[in-house]
């Protein structure tokens, strides 16, 4: 089993992700899905009505726009990272955290790094599972990287100038 | 000049412990080459054609006599005793050990310095005029907003990977010396006709590949929106710029596919939910960073007049180097001293560490202990007494600094080039040296009169050549290095791109092409006319013909 970081924390992942070509055979009733946008679009009414939870993922070219009147839908929204240096989903959980309110779990997937994690979650990011060769333990350090920040963002609501 | 308090301190701090962290993984092996390289250029250090290459921030090109002693002893200790002063007004060393790099951080970090964002797809060092805060010519102090600039983009959360580099240059002057036209984002602050300031909002401009001057796209952003309105400009490249091609992927590129209507519409959008919100800049913090840029303690003196020009006729030397070298500056009695970094036979922009010693001592002799470096790689003593003049020409002219060529054709804007640049297409220092010795004959250089030639090793344009008056870019044919000359470039107000004049030469022609474009130059001019002027006049035909006429 997957080993993610939530909440500054290494658990058991329970949460199951389904690749970008699933579609709704078979689907499991119970387990906790995190479905491709597309499966999302093509199929909400069917994907409420299990009994499972619901989370929902991103590409990264893809854009949150297109859900924003839906996030109550969704416990987990899992944003893909192709190449850790896609900075995209950067503006995504922020803007899911500061414009559209959003507060349930925002997770990072894909090429999910280390030295990216301190940057991702002062975005609005709360739970990273990191690529699958990488120690999510030694990963957690990176969360002291820095003791003070300059700029506002999801974590942070006030600039260092309005706080210094 | 800005000083950190306890909160800079910690940040560039823990920034050093953090990369000696990532150094230490990447030389035990728990690091990649492909996952180190982002994070190593986004402190600067680059892996080169000999050893690395460290960039090392020098916000807005100001530096304090302890900071270029640092910068001395670094030379010393892990390089092979000098620095190099780049076109973004950084310092660049270019042999340092990689396994030395933290000890070199660190060192840095005790004078309050750092390679932060000196590289990498991220937003790099905001640069501007090496004048600032003494021209003549000034309306608003620019570093200031530099620095809030600075402070707002060190490791900026959301913008930590771009799609491309960014670049932001401000300018506060009637001339624009800090090129802003040519910028990811140029900025020029403005009053508008209540007397309240401002900032022009120029976009998408920038050299490298795909040469664009820049949009303005909005001719008055008050100043307390500065951050916001940049936060959105920059929210929209990050989610839209092109991130399939690296050489698409610039803002000019997308500002140009939507064209700078849309690209404005954009931003507004963004910007209209984040008007007044938190980021938005206070009185308070303007002032506290303002403070660390008030004037110097100047003397009341008067202009020197009648005494400079009595010098000039004793020291015909002196004349020279004064006309060209010294810049005029806003308090009577003083003037700012421009050391040429360009003398023939030296890199363009190189200086040793005994060199830059020397300037942190004459600095606090001569110029209240700062210096600044400037875009076109020469150090500036900016609050220099006019009595002073003959007794600091005398002490420049022991340590090399003398040559009176600034802002002539000799003063070459030049890339490291093939001889160090693990990207460069063909050297570019020889070329130099190779025009300097051209036209080493004073009385014909200062004939020639203002020029600025730049010279890249490839089309990163580093050396600025599309925005030279004359330009020179390295290319490769079949594994031959040749190089394309390009005319009528300026980085200034009515920014323009230089045009190509036609095929490419080999190295052994370039000093015999230049001449004879300078001979068209002087044989077509009138009086009083610039280069520029001539060329805009002219047109590129006349240069064409006489180039290229031996090879018909």
């Amino acid at each position: 089993m997957q080993r993610i970081i939530k909440n500054g924390q290494v658990i058991d992942e329970s949460w199951h992700l389904l690749p970008k070509d699933a579609t709704l055979d078979g689907l499991p009733n119970c387990d906790d899905l995190i479905v491709p946008l597309a499966l999302w679009v093509d199929h909400n009414k069917a994907l409420l009505a299990r009994d499972g939870g619901l989370g929902v993922w991103l590409e990264a070219g893809e854009e949150i726009e297109e859900i924003a009147d839906q996030l109550d839908c969704f416990q987990v929204i899992a944003l893909n990272f192709p190449a850790f240096t896609d900075g995209r989903h950067s503006s995504t959980a922020y803007l899911l955290r500061t414009r559209y309110g959003y507060q349930g779990e925002i997770r990072a997937i894909g090429d999910v790094l280390r030295d990216q994690l301190f940057a991702l979650r002062r975005c609005g990011f709360d739970a990273f599972a990191l690529r699958e060769d990488k120690d999510p333990l030694d990963a957690l350090k990176a969360f002291d990287d820095f003791s003070e920040v300059y700029q506002a963002s999801s974590d942070e609501p006030q600039p260092l100038f309005r706080r210094r | 000049m800005y000083v950190y308090d306890q909160y800079d301190q910690q940040i560039v701090d823990d920034r050093v412990n953090q990369f000696r962290d990532q150094t230490r993984r990447y030389l035990a092996g728990e690091l990649s080459e492909d996952e180190f390289r982002p994070l190593r250029l986004q402190n600067g250090l680059y892996i080169q054609r000999y050893a690395p290459m460290l960039r090392i921030a020098v916000p807005y090109g100001l530096l304090s006599s302890q900071q270029v002693r640092m910068m001395a002893k670094i030379a010393r200790d892990y390089d092979k005793g000098y620095a190099h002063i780049s076109t973004r007004q950084n310092v660049q060393f270019n042999w340092p050990e990689l396994e030395d790099v933290p000890d070199i951080l660190a060192d840095l970090a005790t004078v309050q310095m750092h390679a932060i964002q000196t590289s990498g797809n991220c937003i790099r060092n905001t640069t501007t005029d090496q004048f600032a805060g003494v021209a003549k010519d000034e309306l608003i102090d620019p570093r200031p907003w530099c620095e809030i600039i600075r402070q707002w983009s060190t490791f900026h959360p959301e913008f930590s990977h771009l799609p491309r580099k960014f670049k932001i240059a401000v300018n506060g002057a009637v001339s624009d010396r800090a090129a802003i036209e040519v910028h990811d984002i140029g900025l020029e602050a403005v009053h508008n006709n209540a007397g309240e300031l401002g900032f022009r909002v120029s976009v998408g401009g920038g050299l490298g590949r795909t040469p664009i001057v820049g949009s303005f796209i909005n001719e008055f952003l008050p100043w307390q929106h500065l951050l916001s309105y940049l936060d959105a400009i920059l929210r929209v490249y990050n989610r839209y710029g092109r991130r399939d091609n690296k050489y698409k992927a610039r803002i000019k590129i997308l500002v140009k596919a939507l064209t700078p209507e849309v690209f404005a519409e954009r931003v507004n959008a963004e910007w209209a939910h984040l008007q007044d919100g938190p980021t938005t800049l206070t009185e308070a913090e303007v002032a506290r960073v303002a403070a660390h840029f008030i004037d110097p303690a100047y003397q009341p003196l008067q202009d020197e007049d009648a005494l400079l020009t009595d010098l000039d006729q004793q020291h015909p030397g002196f004349a020279r180097w004064r006309q060209r070298n010294t810049c005029a500056h806003k308090k009577p009695g003083y003037v700012a001293v421009t050391l040429s970094l360009k003398p023939t036979g030296i890199a363009p922009g190189d200086v040793t560490d005994k060199q830059l010693d020397a300037i942190a001592d004459l600095a606090e002799r001569y110029s209240f202990g700062e210096v600044r470096n400037s875009h076109n790689q020469n150090i500036i003593l900016a609050d220099v007494e006019q009595a002073q003049l003959l007794a600091l020409w005398g002490e420049l002219r022991e340590q090399g600094f003398a040559t009176p060529n600034v802002g002539l054709l000799t003063d070459i804007i030049c890339c490291p080039g093939g001889d160090f640049c693990s990207l460069a297409n063909a050297k570019s220092i020889p070329i130099a040296e190779a025009i300097q010795r051209r036209f080493d004959d004073l009385d014909y250089l200062f004939d020639i009169g203002e020029l600025e030639l730049n010279i890249s090793g490839c089309m990163n344009a580093c050396g600025h050549h599309h925005v030279g008056h004359i330009g020179i870019l390295g290319v490769d044919k079949k594994g031959q290095e040749f190089y394309q000359v390009s005319l009528g470039g300026s980085s200034g107000r009515e920014a323009s791109l230089a045009q190509i004049l036609g095929p490419s030469f080999a190295e052994a022609e370039m000093a015999n092409v230049i001449d004879k474009i300078i001979k068209v130059y002087v044989e077509q001019r009138a009086e009083e006319e610039s280069f520029l002027d001539t060329f805009r006049r002219v047109g590129v035909a006349p240069f064409k013909e006489r180039v290229y006429a031996a090879n018909h």
